[in-house]
C-alpha cells in the first residue's frame, strides 16, 4: 500500500485541482456568471483525492451533493464539470444536471446525489450488480455525517452486511449538517460504532491525512476483494466555506474555522510533508503552474461552449 | 392456450424474464420461502435459486434503492412492495432517484426497474393495506405507471415493462389475482409500445365507460346487467396510466358524446380527472351530449368492515347508476 512517488505528487496535484477548480466556481458565482447554487468541499479534498486513488476506473463510486472533489478525483474532465455547471451542452449532463448530479459513467461515477443519504441505498445496488457479475471491483458510497441519521442509512448498512456485498462505506464527517453540529445530532456520539452494530468492520480517521485516506482505502480494498463483505470509514474532516452559497456561518466560530485552515489543512500538511521528505520546492510549484493553467483554459472553454439545447425536456425525462 | 389466474401469469411473465436475461433478478419481503404474499412467485426460488430470487429485510427503501442501483449498473431489478401502501418508505428511491437519474444526468443513463406492488382494497385488510395510489406516480415525470386488470394483460404488459428502460410503477390489484381465463403465452414483443396503449374492451355507442385495475372487471359486470340492456356501451382499459392514452378516449367520446370515468383511487388530482380535463380541454368538447361523470372511490381511509368498504370502492350498482344518470340527463 505504499505510495511511490508519482503517486504522492498525483494526490498533491488532484487536491490542488479540486481547491482551484472550486475557488473558480466561487469567483464566477461572485461574478455572477454561475446560475444556481453549490455545495463546496474546499478543506476536504483529501477525503476524494486519497479514496478515489486507491480505486481502478472499473470500481464505482456514489457521490453526494459535495461532490466536484469526488468527481475529479474518478477522472472526470475540468472542462466538461465547468460547462456543466455553467449550463451548457458539453457538460457532463448537457446542463440539465450542475453542480449537485454530474454522473460520469466511463469513468465509474454513478452520480452526484441531492438527497442527503440518497446514494447509500443506490451503492447497495451497485454492490450487488458487481457481486452478481462476480467483477473484481468495488463500490466506494461517499457521504457525510448528515446522511446516518437517515433511514436509508441504516437500512443499506443492514443489506450490505447480510449479502455481504463489496462495498467500501466512506463517511466524510465535516461535523455539521448544514447548520447543526453532528455532536447535537448523532445519538451515542459515534458514528463508526453504528456501522460496527451492523456486523461491518470500521475504522475512524484522520480525513485530512491524504496518505492515510488513501492507505485505509487502498487496504479495504483489498480486503474485500479477498475475504467479501463491506467495510466502513469515518474520515474526520472540515468544510471552510459554508454548506452552501447561502450561509451566513452563524452556527460556528471564525476561532474554530482558522483552527482546521491554519492548523489542520490537507494541503498545506501534505505539501510540507513532501518538502520535508526531500521533494523539491520547484516540482511542487510546477504542478501548482499547470494546475492553474488547466483551470484557466477549461473555465475558458467552458464559457466559449454553446448553451445546452432546448430539447423536448418532457421527451428527454424517459429512456 | 392454458387458462391461468393473473397470479400464475405474472409468475408466467416473470419466469419468462429470468429465463431469458441472465441480469434480471427478483427482490422483496417473503418473495422466496413464502413464495410472496399473494403467492405470484411461489416455486421461483426452487426454480431459479436464491441469487436471483433475493428475500430481503423488511427494508423498502433499501429495496428500491438496490433496484435503481442494480439497474445503472446493467443488471434488471423486479422489485416488490408487498402491499403498494408500504411504497411509501420508498419514497425517495422511486421518486427522487429512479425517476430523475435518467433526465438529471443528461440521458447517460437508464434505470430500467420494475417496482411491483399488490394495491386496491376489497379484501377487508383496512386502511394500510388497500390503498391506490397510482395516481401519486403518474404526476412523477420519469415514471411509467402500470395497472394490468387481468391475466392476459398483465402478462404482455409485464413483459413491455421488462424490455422498457425506464422504471416501471406495476399496480397489481389484490382481487386481479384470483381472476382466471386462457392466456396466450407469447413470447417478449419486439418494443414497449404496450405501454401507453389502451385497450377497447367492447365497442358501443351510447357511452364511454373508462377505467383500469380491478374496476375494468367490476364495470364489465354492471355492463351484463339487463337495467343497460337497452344502451350500448363503449368500456375502455386504460392498462398504463402514465403515459395515458388519451387519445383513444377522445376519439371514443367524439363518438358516443357521452363519458363515465371509474377507478377504485379517490378522484382528487386523480387518473379520473386527468381523463375527464383532457377530453373536454379537446376537439371531443363539441360533441359531448351531457356531462361526463367521474365515478371514484370516497375520499377517505379504507375501512375494514365489508358494508363500510363497499361504500368507499364504485360498486356494480353504483357504474350501473351513474351510466343510466350520465346517459339519461340529457
Amino acid at each position: 500500500m505504499t505510495l511511490d512517488k508519482n503517486k504522492k505528487l498525483e494526490l498533491f496535484r488532484m487536491m490542488l485541482l479540486i481547491r482551484m477548480f472550486e475557488e473558480a466556481l466561487e469567483e464566477m458565482f461572485s461574478r455572477g456568471i454561475l446560475h444556481g447554487t453549490m455545495h463546496l468541499s474546499i478543506g476536504q479534498e483529501a477525503t476524494a483525492a486519497g479514496a478515489c486513488l486507491a480505486l481502478t476506473k472499473e470500481d464505482l463510486i456514489t457521490s453526494t451533493h459535495r461532490g466536484h472533489g469526488h468527481c475529479l478525483a474518478k477522472g472526470a474532465d475540468t472542462f466538461r464539470m465547468f460547462a456543466e455547471l455553467l449550463g451548457r451542452e458539453d457538460g457532463y449532463c448537457r446542463g440539465r444536471g450542475g453542480s449537485m448530479h454530474i454522473a460520469d459513467l466511463s469513468n465509474g461515477n454513478l452520480g452526484a446525489n441531492g438527497v442527503v443519504a440518497g446514494s447509500l441505498t443506490i451503492a447497495v445496488g451497485a454492490g450487488h450488480s458487481l457481486k452478481m457479475q462476480k467483477k473484481d471491483n468495488v463500490t466506494l458510497c461517499f457521504f457525510g455525517d448528515g446522511a446516518v441519521n437517515e433511514g436509508s442509512f441504516h437500512e443499506a448498512l443492514n443489506l450490505a452486511s447480510l449479502w455481504e456485498l463489496p462495498i467500501i462505506f466512506l463517511c466524510e464527517n465535516n461535523q455539521y449538517g448544514m447548520s447543526m453540529a453532528s455532536e447535537n445530532a448523532i445519538a451515542g456520539g459515534s458514528i463508526i460504532k453504528r456501522a460496527e452494530s451492523y456486523g461491518i468492520e470500521s475504522i475512524s480517521i484522520d480525513g485530512n491525512d491524504v496518505e492515510n485516506v488513501y492507505e485505509t482505502v487502498a487496504g479495504y480494498k483489498e480486503s474485500i476483494l479477498s475475504k467479501g463483505k463491506p467495510r466502513f470509514i469515518e474520515c474526520v474532516t472540515y468544510r471552510y466555506r459554508g454548506h452552501s452559497k447561502s450561509d451566513r456561518n452563524l452556527y460556528r466560530t471564525d476561532e474554530e474555522i482558522n483552527f482546521w485552515k491554519e492548523e489542520k489543512d490537507p494541503l498545506i500538511r501534505f505539501s510540507g510533508k513532501l518538502l520535508e521528505e526531500g521533494y523539491k520546492k520547484a516540482d511542487l510549484e510546477n504542478i501548482e503552474n499547470e494546475v492553474k493553467e488547466e483551470i484557466k483554459n477549461s473555465v475558458k472553454k467552458a464559457l466559449e461552449s454553446p448553451e445546452s439545447s432546448e430539447t423536448n425536456l418532457e421527451e428527454d425525462s424517459y429512456a | 392456450m392454458p387458462e391461468m389466474s393473473t397470479g400464475q401469469a405474472i409468475k408466467k411473465a416473470l419466469s419468462l424474464c429470468l429465463d431469458n436475461y441472465e441480469e434480471a433478478f427478483l427482490a422483496g419481503e417473503d418473495i422466496g420461502i413464502y413464495g410472496g404474499a399473494f403467492g405470484v412467485t411461489d416455486g421461483l426460488l426452487e426454480q431459479y435459486g436464491e441469487n436471483r430470487i433475493k428475500d430481503t429485510p423488511i427494508s423498502e427503501d433499501v429495496i428500491a434503492g438496490l433496484g435503481v442501483g442494480a439497474a445503472i449498473t446493467g443488471m434488471r431489478p423486479i422489485v416488490e412492495m408487498q402491499f403498494s401502501d408500504f411504497i411509501v418508505n420508498a419514497m425517495d428511491p422511486i421518486v427522487n432517484q429512479a425517476a430523475k437519474l435518467h433526465f438529471m444526468y443528461g440521458g447517460s443513463v437508464d434505470v430500467p426497474l420494475i417496482v411491483r406492488g399488490a394495491s386496491g382494497g376489497g379484501t377487508g385488510a383496512a386502511a394500510q393495506h388497500s390503498q391506490s395510489l397510482e395516481s401519486w406516480f403518474c404526476h412523477v415525470p420519469g415514471l411509467k405507471v402500470v395497472t394490468p386488470s387481468g391475466p392476459q394483460n398483465a402478462y404482455d404488459l409485464l413483459l413491455a415493462s421488462f424490455i422498457d428502460r425506464n422504471p416501471i410503477i406495476f399496480m397489481e390489484h389484490k382481487l386481479i389475482y384470483k381472476i382466471k381465463e386462457d392466456v396466450q403465452i407469447n413470447d417478449f414483443p419486439k418494443d414497449s409500445s404496450l405501454l401507453g396503449k389502451g385497450k377497447i374492451i367492447s365497442e358501443g355507442s351510447d357511452i364511454t365507460v373508462v377505467s383500469y385495475s380491478n374496476m375494468i372487471n367490476t364495470a364489465k359486470e354492471a355492463m351484463n346487467d339487463k337495467k343497460l340492456e337497452k344502451y350500448s356501451v363503449e368500456l375502455i382499459d386504460l392498462m398504463t396510466l402514465s403515459p395515458l392514452d388519451i387519445d383513444l378516449v377522445i376519439s371514443s367520446v367524439s363518438k358516443t358524446g357521452r363519458l363515465l370515468m371509474c377507478q377504485e383511487a379517490s378522484g382528487d388530482s386523480s387518473v379520473g380527472s386527468t381523463v375527464i380535463t383532457e377530453v373536454v380541454s379537446s376537439e371531443a368538447f363539441k360533441k359531448i351530449k351531457t356531462p361526463p361523470k367521474l365515478l371514484s372511490g370516497l375520499h377517505s381511509p379504507m375501512p375494514s368492515a365489508k358494508h363500510l368498504e363497499n361504500k368507499v370502492i364504485p360498486q356494480k350498482d353504483d357504474i350501473i347508476n351513474s351510466i343510466l344518470k350520465v346517459i339519461e340527463n340529457e
